[in-house]
């Protein structure tokens, strides 16, 4: 293509613009991933306060046919974690009673490829729903969560539970009640092997998880708990673990005690009834039922309002998010009982994130996402391998990072020296062709060819009005469209929302 | 011959070349300053085993590291009466140790008590004084490169370390990957003329030569390859890139190394800190091994946000404590002996009950490597550690 013709339709305005409120562009790129026909479309249709309670609900999770039958085929979808998390241990059984040799090794391998089989269609499905999804708000709220109650791939058995993780923990509660969060990560098999509180027992205490839960989790490291407290949860959390094959012997004393449900386990054989203080309060109740206690305690605690609003406003807002604005969201978190929702809408119709707009650099799922969306639009990628393999090298893979604080939310974590020459090479596989996204993971040959157009009604409406002077002089000197896609990837307004 | 006098030749006093607005480096025989961190609060006490201690093996029972035992040549590593060195580093900085290229200190840390991962590695990468509010916008790395005129800092991790954050780019590119460039001069500039003007201009400059740069090395490690050499992996190969990047161009390097949480199956000899440390020592040995004559004007010092619990927990693991053992490695550093003020390991000594105390602050060791390593004045020190005492330990 002739470097007049993309100069040309460059500087043509498409109907589509006319329907949508250009100063609205930067407050839906925050709401998604990225603007796309659908996006557009259903805020058109809504209009501003309609489209973002819809979003708030996220109720809409209606995906295009072909992706939701792709994700029903996946096999991950079969398995409860409490039939995984016992398949597995029984299979690595097995193999450990082996004798050693070739045997023993081919079924190691054997078992070793099907957990990262596991992790890979965790991290697909949910691509798949960032890409695809109508519920974009969700969405970025499940990448959010994931990340807020972060488990990392390789520890002990996570990667077979990842998919269940998030089905099961995270997703039903995204636009929840934060205290729902805190207690189904909590109950959580990938969550009580990642941060051992599988292990902790009276008389073999690990205090792993119960210093995250405070410090990560709710409070944040400020918030007012001591090495005391630490100590003290880490007593209340005693037998709160994952169930073996068959329930406990207990003493019947014990018994009324025990709780169950799929593969969580609460066994008061591992408990610590001693009497506890947590936070200056003496907890009054016992068994789980304090541990339930402990939780009420942590959520309602002014700092995990606190924590948990700045959190999310320097996700959407910005590094250094204003201080009122963290407290008026912490200010309706409290009076809400954690309604994330509530908080979000106290977020998303605020002053300051509209003084913020195009400001907030993309992290890589962002960035990724975005041109993803840009380029295919509701085409279904048929290859997620292209994806997962951009995220890791931006160094942001879904469950790839290994301590429990999750990704930083920091403009300045994604923008050194290193991530955005790599981020241009990733511009460039994106504008340069259909980069593998195309090649059916089955085989076969590739379902589509070629570059992206990416002079879509999306790019006249939402992106072309931000560009600078100087990215259009970079465009306008394009010498091929696949040139013109690599220096609109690579511009600073693409690279930020 | 002062055998310190090499180091002595700060850099402060070094004129910075620019060419093109870039720096070069300064000449041979100018200190290199490579800091690893360790994240995640590594065991010292299975690094650097306190052998004489029977209170160390009546806490440890799983997981002590056996005493040294002159008949076998993979166990403990005898450093003196005290101290002995882990199995899993024994080949790699045993032989250091003995040259007198290794120091450890005991009992090194912080005055952070959060015992929080998180909390206490950006109380260390920001270097300031405790209780005081804290700028996120200044680490320690980065007020050191702004005394040191020209001392060309890198961080060879994916994204810019706190200890590196401050007023002016500062290049990081992780070394675990690379590959050819593949924009021609006319993108290259194109790209770079979109983001004139902008604060991320610096990056993406850097980041387009560094990205060349990588590629350069990558290619010249493929033909080592074709004639033989033995490739390496994991941290070693990250070690033997770094030691290509600082033999050359930078003077003040970063890298984190992790994975050293270990709650649960620490292990002992062998095991999961074994193997992460044995990985660590094998690649600080190539990285030695590949600066050659320059290892001899170089500075490498390993530390960690804490040290971990005496005791073992319920899981055959341990739990986040208080005091570390730091290490400095160098060619001519004053090595072979175990430094710093120390205290004998026994219940009495022990932080609240749980941890080693910390009798070296690591705002105090590091002014006073600094110092004597560039020659810097108590006012340069000051701005770089404000408020420190600088400790006179000898360490180079």
């Amino acid at each position: 293509m002739a470097a007049g013709t993309l100069v040309g339709c460059a500087s043509t305005p498409q109907t589509a613009a006319k329907a949508a409120n250009v100063a609205d562009m930067p407050w839906l790129e925050r709401l998604t991933f990225g603007v796309n026909s659908g996006v557009l479309a259903q805020y058109q249709k809504l209009g501003r306060n309609g489209f973002l309670e819809a979003q708030l609900r996220g109720t809409d999770e209606h995906l295009p046919q072909a992706v939701a039958q792709d994700l029903a085929q996946l096999p991950i979808g079969e398995l409860d974690a409490a039939r995984l998390v016992m398949g597995i241990a029984a299979e690595q059984k097995r193999i450990n009673a082996l004798p050693e040799g070739p045997d023993k090794q081919a079924a190691r391998q054997k078992l070793n490829e099907q957990g990262n089989q596991a992790a890979y269609e965790a991290r697909r499905r949910e691509l798949l729903r960032a890409i695809y999804s109508p519920a974009q708000l969700k969405e970025q709220m499940v990448w959010f969560w994931l990340n807020h109650f972060s488990v990392f791939e390789q520890k002990a058995n996570v990667r077979w539970l990842l998919g269940d993780y998030s089905e099961q923990a995270i997703r039903p509660h995204a636009l929840g009640h934060f205290r729902d969060l805190v207690m189904a990560t909590l109950e959580h098999p990938a969550m009580l092997q990642y941060l051992d509180n599988a292990q902790n027992a009276v008389g073999r205490i690990n205090e792993n998880y119960a210093r995250e839960l405070m410090e990560l989790h709710t409070l944040g490291v400020d918030g007012g708990y001591s090495q005391h407290d630490v100590q003290e949860l880490a007593r209340v959390l005693t037998g709160v673990g994952i169930a073996a094959p068959r329930p406990p012997q207990l003493r019947p004393e014990l018994r009324g005690y025990y709780v169950r449900a799929g593969a969580f386990e609460f066994n008061p054989a591992r408990h610590d009834f001693g009497p506890k203080t947590l936070l200056g309060h003496t907890l009054t109740r016992h068994g789980f039922a304090e541990v339930s206690e402990a939780v009420d305690l942590l959520v309602h605690q002014r700092a995990c309002a606190r924590f948990i609003s700045r959190k999310l406003a320097v996700y959407f807002v910005g590094d250094d998010p204003p201080v009122a604005l963290v407290e008026r969201m912490a200010q309706t978190f409290q009076e809400s009982d954690g309604d994330i929702a509530a908080v979000l809408r106290t977020l998303f119709t605020s002053r300051e994130l509209a003084a913020q707009a195009g400001r907030k650099f993309k992290d890589p799922m962002q960035y990724v996402l975005s041109a993803v969306r840009l380029a295919y639009d509701t085409r279904l990628i048929q290859n997620m391998h292209p994806v997962t393999g951009w995220l890791a090298a931006l160094g942001e893979p879904e469950f790839g990072h290994p301590t429990p604080d999750g990704y930083s939310l920091q403009d300045a974590a994604w923008s050194s020296s290193g991530q955005m020459s790599r981020r241009f090479e990733i511009a460039r596989s994106i504008g340069y062709g259909s980069a593998g996204l195309f090649d059916p993971e089955s085989g076969g040959p590739a379902t589509l060819v070629g570059f992206p157009l990416l002079t879509t009604p999306v790019y006249y409406t939402v992106l072309e009005p931000s560009l600078s002077a100087q990215t259009r002089n970079a465009l306008e000197r394009a010498r091929s469209q696949q040139e013109w896609n690599l220096y609109l990837l690579a511009s600073p307004e693409f690279n930020s929302r | 011959m002062n055998r310190r006098h090499f180091l002595r030749t700060g850099l402060a006093a070094a004129p910075a070349f620019t060419v093109a607005g870039r720096l070069f480096a300064a000449p041979a025989g100018t200190p290199r300053f490579l800091c690893v961190f360790l994240r995640g609060g590594y065991d010292c006490a299975n690094f650097l085993v306190p052998w004489s201690s029977s209170f160390y093996y009546e806490k440890r029972p799983r997981i002590a590291i056996a005493k040294p035992d002159p008949a076998l040549t993979d166990g403990a590593l005898a450093l003196d009466s005290d101290w002995a060195l882990a199995p899993a580093v024994r080949d790699s900085l045993g032989p250091l140790y003995q040259q007198r290229q290794a120091v450890f200190i005991p009992f090194a840390g912080t005055d952070d008590l959060t015992r929080s991962h998180f909390e206490t590695q950006d109380s260390i990468e920001l270097g300031q004084p405790a209780q005081t509010t804290r700028d996120f916008r200044s680490g320690f790395l980065a007020r050191l490169a702004g005394t040191l005129n020209g001392a060309t800092p890198i961080a060879f991790t994916d994204t810019l370390p706190l200890a590196f954050k401050g007023d002016s780019g500062i290049a990081s590119i992780s070394l675990q990957r690379g590959g050819k460039s593949p924009f021609d001069d006319t993108q290259t500039g194109t790209l770079r003329g979109m983001y004139t003007g902008n604060h991320l201009e610096s990056a993406v400059r850097e980041g387009l030569e560094l990205q060349q740069e990588v590629a350069q090395a990558m290619q010249e490690e493929m033909q080592a390859a074709n004639r033989g050499a033995i490739s390496t992996k994991g941290f070693e190969l990250t070690a033997e890139r770094m030691a290509r990047f600082m033999r050359t161009q930078y003077r003040l390097g970063f890298v984190d190394v992790g994975g050293w949480d270990t709650h649960v199956n620490e292990g002992g000899a062998q095991g999961a800190l074994a193997t992460n440390l044995n990985s660590l020592g094998k690649g600080l040995a190539t990285f030695a091994a590949a600066l050659g004559d320059e290892w001899n004007n170089t500075v490498v010092f390993v530390l960690s946000e804490f040290g971990r619990t005496f005791r073992e927990n319920g899981n055959a693991g341990t739990d986040h404590g208080h005091g570390s053992v730091y290490w400095v490695l160098g060619g001519r550093v004053n090595g072979g002996r175990i430094a710093g003020e120390q205290v004998r390991v026994s219940h009495d000594t022990l932080f609240q009950d749980r941890d080693y105390p910390v009798l070296n602050n690591y705002r105090g060791v590091l002014a006073g490597i600094f110092g004597t390593l560039w020659a810097l004045g108590p006012q340069q020190l000051d701005v770089i550690f404000p408020g420190a005492r600088p400790l006179d330990l000898k360490l180079v």
